[in-house]
């Protein structure tokens, strides 16, 4: 920042330019994410803090608004759906985010590896899924689990084995499907790209060492995509704690999925069925809190096993 | 111009990577080369079975649908019967959600790209006062699940009378702080400080410097921040959702999912959902496979270069 003294004034000029122009050029991007961020997220921490009550029969007689403490948190927390649906995605999370992310891993190093016919082809093919949106990928699936349409259930009917892909006990497992089909694809692109900087020369040096294609996989792969693989282990956690679009569609097909059958689910079904903002806030932030706080569990387990 | 720029960095990762498999080639022989080959193909079965199954099941007439396996082909061919019926139904209604989407996802990713390019330039090529605090931030909004911001959005909307407007779900769409995020990455190992200085030496003001030299420079990662934009509007669901009330201003993802709870009634849109998720698939997977070189992993460009 010290500049020569002399050639002042040009250099001043330019120094004032050279300051003002970094928040030019943020200005817009932090003007729309100061109205759509920052500002909902505010909002929703204030309303989660706020009660309505509604005088007279119908609340005709006006609205008044007061601070409640942690009431809305309180009725949120409560409620035994909600806490239910919760624990649902914490059983769906444990059991489908490493499948996925293994089998990510897996497709990544068998594409990568020079055994891989066609790469292109097949990278194309596993990634396609990642751009159909989740309720267009609910919709294809849902024909292949409705009994009557599904040519899957008749294929195993004829071996006579007879499934129920939305029944109270199997219709999680549908879900973690259809998410593992839409995700796996976007997940291994981005190990791939991970694998694709590790720099050639550690292969050849291992080969030197007369290393088994398992042994590189390991001590040189594994280690080096580790950013990747925590990255995508993250954003899963998050997206697990989000779902919403699956089972809403699945709904119309499946009386095993209740109103409250994910947390997001809940939030919604309180705001816009039962209109009560306030619990709807509050069980808001609860998702993201709970979202906030296993990523970050994630990731200082993931440190400490480092060390 | 733009495009020999992504031609060159893809040139560039692909002999990089080419080389690291040739090398490790040496030892693997045919017949981990067909274990290999057969496990992809069964995987690649897995992902095309459902769009199979509707290109399939957008042939056959409702009764067909149900009496013949879903697997084949049915003796009569309806497909052009049923496009023409997802074309017409409702007065055309699938053609104004379909260019609703385009809109969404077009505008809404091009104007995201361009905020998200000048952000993460300023971000990676200035220092300045609260430069971290604001990149801090921003990364924080990447944890935070979108969901979580729909609803308060929703009220705020519906009170400055933007709900179920076009605006509603265009304005949200235009933040991208992953999109910033990479463009910071990408700006700091890529723009040299050394030409900002000689165009400055030139006389060019700081923004005409972003959009000539800038710009053009952040090329391959602006395409990897519009694709990713791009699809993400067009999948979002929940949004919109909660946004609109007008059928007329659906994206696909909504009217599509209208369709299908309708089905229970009338069994007739069976027909025209599969024929309407068919249509909006062939789109996409032609992208995909098109653009598929463009997707470049994302976060983990920046740590490429």
């Amino acid at each position: 920042m010290t500049a020569p003294a002399s050639d002042q004034t040009r250099t001043r000029g330019r120094r004032t330019g050279e300051q003002r122009a970094p928040w030019i050029l943020l200005a817009p991007f932090l003007l729309v994410f100061l109205f759509t961020f920052i500002l909902p997220i505010l909002a929703a921490v204030g309303s989660s803090f706020m009660q309505v009550t509604r005088s007279g029969l119908f609340g005709e007689q006006g609205v008044t608004q007061e601070f409640a403490w942690f009431h809305n948190y309180a009725l949120a927390l409560g409620d035994g759906s909600f806490i239910t649906s919760i624990g649902r995605m914490f059983l769906f999370g444990i059991v489908q985010v490493p499948i996925m992310i293994i089998a990510a891993t897996i497709l990544a190093f068998l594409l990568e590896s020079a055994s891989a016919r066609w790469p292109g082809l097949f990278r194309a093919a596993f990634f396609l899924p990642y751009g159909v949106p989740g309720v267009i990928a609910t919709i294809l699936w849902t024909f292949l689990y409705v009994p009557g349409l599904s040519p899957i259930i008749d294929v195993a009917s004829w071996m006579g084995i007879d499934i129920d892909f939305l029944g109270p006990s199997t219709v999680l497992w549908s879900i973690a499907n259809i998410v593992t089909w839409s995700y796996t694809g976007y997940n291994m692109l981005i190990i791939i790209a991970q694998l694709k900087s590790i720099p050639g020369e550690l292969y050849e040096a291992a080969h030197v060492d007369g290393a088994s294609p398992f042994r590189i996989a390991r001590s040189i792969q594994v280690p080096l995509i580790a950013p990747a693989l925590m990255l995508t282990t993250v954003f899963s956690i998050i997206g697990t704690l989000q779902l919403f679009a699956e089972p809403q569609v699945l709904q119309s097909v499946s009386p095993a999925i209740d109103s409250q059958y994910t947390p997001n689910l809940s939030a919604y079904t309180t705001a816009f069925a039962y209109n009560d903002y306030n619990v709807a806030a509050a069980q808001a932030v609860l998702i993201a809190l709970v979202a906030f706080i296993l990523s970050f569990a994630f990731l200082r387990l993931t440190n400490r096993k480092d060390q | 111009m733009t495009s020999t720029s992504v031609t060159n960095s893809e040139a560039k990762a692909d002999t990089q990577t080419a080389s690291a498999p040739a090398k490790r080639a040496k030892g693997s022989g045919a017949s981990s080369k067909i274990i290999v080959t057969a496990i992809l193909v069964v995987v690649a079965l897995y992902f095309l079975v459902p769009v199979y199954w509707v290109v399939v099941a957008s042939t056959k007439t409702t009764a067909d649908l149900f009496s013949t396996n879903g697997f084949w082909f049915a003796p009569t061919f309806a497909l052009w019967d049923n496009i023409s019926a997802v074309l017409t139904y409702d007065g055309g209604i699938y053609i104004r959600w379909f260019l609703n989407s385009i809109l969404y996802a077009v505008v809404g990713s091009a104007l995201a790209t361009y905020l998200a390019a000048a952000g993460g330039y300023a971000l990676a090529k200035y220092r300045f006062k609260g430069n971290n605090t604001v990149f801090g931030i921003v990364l924080g909004g990447v944890l935070v699940p979108g969901t979580a911001t729909a609803l308060p959005l929703f009220l705020l909307f519906s009170q400055l009378g933007l709900a179920n407007t076009y605006w509603s779900v265009l304005i949200p769409s235009l933040v991208s702080p992953f999109g910033l995020f990479l463009c910071r990455i990408y700006a700091d190992a890529t723009v040299p400080d050394a030409l900002m200085e000689a165009a400055r030496l030139d006389g060019a003001g700081e923004i005409r410097i972003f959009h000539q030299v800038g710009l053009r420079i952040l090329t391959p990662a602006l395409v990897t921040v519009f694709l990713f934009q791009l699809v993400g509007i067009w999948n979002n669901y929940f949004l919109p959702l909660v946004m609109l009330s007008d059928a007329k201003l659906y994206p696909i993802t909504l009217g599509l999912n209208n369709w299908l709870s309708q089905v229970n009634r009338l069994p007739e849109f069976y027909q025209l959902t599969t024929g309407g998720v068919l249509l909006s698939v062939i789109p996409l997977a032609i992208a995909m496979i098109v653009l598929q070189r463009f997707w470049r992993g994302g976060l983990t460009e920046g740590s490429v270069k």
